[in-house]
C-alpha cells in the first residue's frame, strides 16, 4: 500500500499531561468542540490555544491525558484541527474518548526527539506511521487492536454501536 | 483455569467461563452514573442518534455536584438543560437537597455490590471496587453506548497484586497506603491493570477507608482497584443493597502479573506534593509548609469516617486565622449525619466553612477555588498543575487527619503536633 502522509506542523509536550491542563475546568460547561479549541490545552500554557492550527501534529510523552474522565479535552483538541496525537503511551480514559468521538491516536513507544517546536512533521494514519524529516525514517507505532479498528471504521462509538445492533436485528 | 477475582467477575458480566487479561471483551454493565459535566454530552449523543429511552433506569442516574447550586448564568443554563434532559429519559436526577458525589451515592445508594460490574461517567468511579466489586471509570459517549445498550467493551486487565504488610505509625490511613503505593509505582505504574490489594493492614480498615484507596487506582493509570469483600463488606452493604447479589472471589492458584510487597512498618502519613500523586514525601519531611486553605472532602474523603475523624480532631479548637478550611461531605446524607451527630457544630465552632455536598473545590470548579500562587492542603485525590484552581496555585494531598491539624496550626502538620 502506498503511504499516505500527512503533513503538518510538530508541536511537543512532556509526561503526564493531564486533562485538566488539555481542557481546564472552567470550560466544561462548553459542548461543541469548536467553542471547546477556544480553550484547549491553556492548563498547560494559556498560548496553545492561539498557536495550534488545522492540520497539526501533536507529539507528547508518556501518560497523555492521564486524571479527569472529561471528553472535553479530546474534544477541544479535535476542534481545533489536529490531525493526530502521537504519544509514547495515552492513558486508558483519554484513549477511549479520543477514538469514540474520532480523534486520531499514535500509540509511539519510543521517544520523539530533536523536534523544533513549529517544524513540518508527517504522520500516516493508515500505516500507523511518524516522520519529523520528509525523507527521515518513518518511526513505527504501535497497531491499534481490532475493536479500535472497528470503531474508527465506523467514525466513533455510537455509529459503531448503532451498526452493531441493526446488524444482530436482522440476523 | 483459576482466575482473580477481577477476571471471574468480568467473564459472568460476558457471558463466558473464563477470560484471559489482554482479551477484548463486551460485558453487561450492573449500573452506570453521570454529572453535570458529562450528562450534556451523554444526553445529547442519545437524543442525537435518536435513542428514546437508556437500557434500565434502576441502573443509572445522574448527580448535579460539580457547578451546582448554580455557581453563575452559565452553568446555570447547563443545570437548566440537565433537568429537561432528565426528565425526558426518566433518569433519576440527584441535586440540592439530595445533592450528592455519586461516586460516594452509587455506595451509598447499594448500587455497586459485591461482584457486580459498575462503569461509572468519572474517572474516580473506580473506588466501588473498594466493596469487591469491578468498577471503572469511563467518559461521556462510553456512557451514552452503556446508555444505548447496557454493555461495553473491556480489555481484560492483567492483575497486580499489592500485598500490604506490617504496622504502620499513627494516623496512618488507607489514604496515606494509596499515595505510599502510587508514590512507589508512579501515576501510570498499574498503567491499564486492575490493582488487587489485599494483606493485614488492608483487612484491618474500615470499608470507607478502603474505598479512599480503591478511589485512587486512577491516580497509577489503573482500569479498577478491587479488594476481596469480608465480613466488613457485607456488613457495610447488607442493609443499603437494592437488589440480591453474589460476592465473588478469586482462586487462590489464579495467576497474577507481579505481585509486589508494601511493607508498612513505620510509614508515617504521606504527603504528595505538587504536581502529581505520586510526588509523596513523608509527613516530617514537609512539615512547618505554609498553606493558604485547607480542604477536607471530595469522593476520595468525604465520607462519615473522614468527618468524624476530623472533627475529633477539630472539637474544642480553633482553626488557624491564617488560612481558610472548608470541610464538605460527600453526601447529603453524610452531611444530615453530620448534623445529628453534633460534628457540624464542632467544625462551625472551630470557624470551618461546613458545606453541602459538591466537587467544587477539588476540581477548581467554586467553593474554594485558588488564586494564583496559593497552596491547599486537600483529602482529594489530584493534584496537576492548575487542578483546584488558578495554573499557579499547588495542591498538597493528605489524609483528614493531618488536614485537620494542620488547620488548626496554620502549617502543614500532624495530629500528634497539636
Amino acid at each position: 500500500m502506498a503511504p499516505h502522509w500527512h503533513r503538518g506542523k510538530a508541536w511537543f509536550l512532556g509526561d503526564n499531561i493531564d486533562t485538566d491542563q488539555i481542557m481546564p475546568t472552567p470550560y466544561l460547561g462548553l459542548k461543541n468542540n469548536e467553542d471547546l479549541a477556544k480553550h484547549v490545552l491553556s492548563g498547560n500554557d494559556p498560548g496553545w490555544p492561539g498557536r495550534l492550527g488545522k492540520g497539526d501534529i501533536l507529539f507528547a510523552g508518556l501518560n497523555f491525558g492521564c486524571g479527569s474522565s472529561r471528553e472535553h479535552a479530546p474534544r477541544g483538541l479535535k476542534g481545533a484541527g489536529i490531525a493526530c496525537v502521537v504519544a509514547r503511551s495515552f492513558a486508558r480514559i483519554f484513549y477511549r474518548n479520543a477514538i469514540n468521538i474520532g480523534l486520531p491516536l499514535l500509540v509511539l513507544p519510543q521517544p520523539v526527539s530533536g523536534g523544533t517546536p513549529g517544524q513540518d512533521a508527517w504522520i500516516d494514519l493508515e500505516a500507523g506511521a511518524a516522520k519529523l524529516h520528509a525523507d527521515g525514517p518513518a518511526l513505527q507505532g504501535i497497531a491499534p487492536p481490532q475493536i479500535v479498528r472497528d470503531i474508527i471504521a465506523h467514525d466513533g462509538l455510537m455509529p459503531y454501536v448503532k451498526a452493531k445492533a441493526a446488524a444482530a436485528q436482522s440476523a | 483455569m483459576a482466575q482473580t477475582i477481577t477476571e471471574k467477575i468480568i467473564a459472568c458480566h460476558a457471558g463466558r467461563e473464563r477470560v484471559r487479561p489482554g482479551e477484548y471483551v463486551e460485558a453487561s454493565v450492573d449500573q452506570t452514573w453521570s454529572d453535570d459535566l458529562g450528562a450534556p454530552l451523554t444526553l445529547g449523543l442519545l437524543e442525537q442518534h435518536g435513542i428514546g429511552q437508556v437500557f434500565d433506569r434502576e441502573r443509572v442516574f445522574i448527580t448535579s455536584m460539580v457547578n451546582a447550586p448554580a455557581q453563575n448564568a452559565h452553568f446555570a443554563a447547563v443545570l437548566k438543560q440537565i433537568r429537561a434532559l432528565t426528565g425526558k429519559f426518566e433518569i433519576p436526577l440527584y441535586e440540592m437537597g439530595t445533592a450528592a458525589i455519586h461516586n460516594s451515592l452509587g455506595i451509598e445508594m447499594g448500587r455497586t455490590l459485591p461482584g457486580e460490574l459498575i462503569a461509572g461517567g468519572n474517572s474516580h468511579a473506580c473506588m466501588a471496587g473498594g466493596l469487591g466489586c469491578f468498577a471503572t471509570g469511563m467518559g461521556s459517549t462510553d456512557i451514552a453506548a452503556i446508555l444505548a445498550t447496557g454493555r461495553t467493551w473491556l480489555e481484560v486487565p492483567r492483575t497486580i497484586r499489592y500485598r500490604y504488610t506490617g504496622t504502620a505509625g499513627r494516623w496512618v490511613t488507607g489514604k496515606d497506603l494509596m499515595l505510599h503505593t502510587i508514590g512507589r509505582i508512579g501515576v501510570a505504574g498499574a498503567d491499564n491493570a486492575a490493582m488487587e490489594f489485599c494483606g493485614d493492614p488492608v483487612n484491618a480498615l474500615e470499608v470507607e477507608e478502603r474505598l479512599s484507596m480503591t478511589n485512587m487506582a486512577i491516580e497509577a493509570g489503573a482500569q479498577n482497584a478491587i479488594i476481596e469483600p469480608d465480613a466488613k463488606t457485607l456488613a457495610y452493604v447488607k442493609d443499603i443493597a437494592t437488589r440480591p447479589f453474589a460476592p465473588v472471589y478469586g482462586d487462590p492458584d489464579a495467576r497474577v502479573s507481579e505481585e509486589i510487597l508494601i511493607p508498612i512498618d513505620g510509614l508515617e502519613p504521606v504527603i504528595a506534593l505538587p504536581f502529581l500523586p505520586g510526588n509523596t514525601r513523608p509527613l516530617s519531611a514537609v512539615k512547618g509548609t505554609r498553606l493558604d486553605q485547607v480542604y477536607i472532602g471530595s469522593c476520595t474523603n468525604g465520607w462519615m469516617h473522614d468527618m468524624r475523624v476530623a472533627a475529633s480532631i477539630l472539637k474544642g479548637r480553633r482553626v488557624a486565622g491564617n488560612l481558610r478550611v472548608i470541610i464538605i461531605p460527600s453526601t447529603t446524607k453524610i452531611h444530615h449525619q453530620c448534623m445529628k451527630e453534633g460534628l457540624a457544630g464542632i467544625f462551625l465552632e472551630a470557624g470551618a466553612a461546613f458545606s453541602m455536598p459538591t466537587c467544587g473545590p477539588c476540581i477548581g470548579a467554586h467553593m474554594g477555588v485558588l488564586a494564583e500562587g496559593e497552596r491547599c492542603l486537600s483529602t482529594s485525590n489530584r493534584n496537576f498543575p492548575g487542578r483546584q484552581g488558578h495554573v499557579r496555585s499547588e495542591t498538597y494531598l493528605c489524609n483528614p487527619a493531618v488536614a485537620a491539624a494542620s488547620a488548626v496550626k496554620g502549617h502543614l502538620c500532624g495530629p500528634d503536633d497539636l
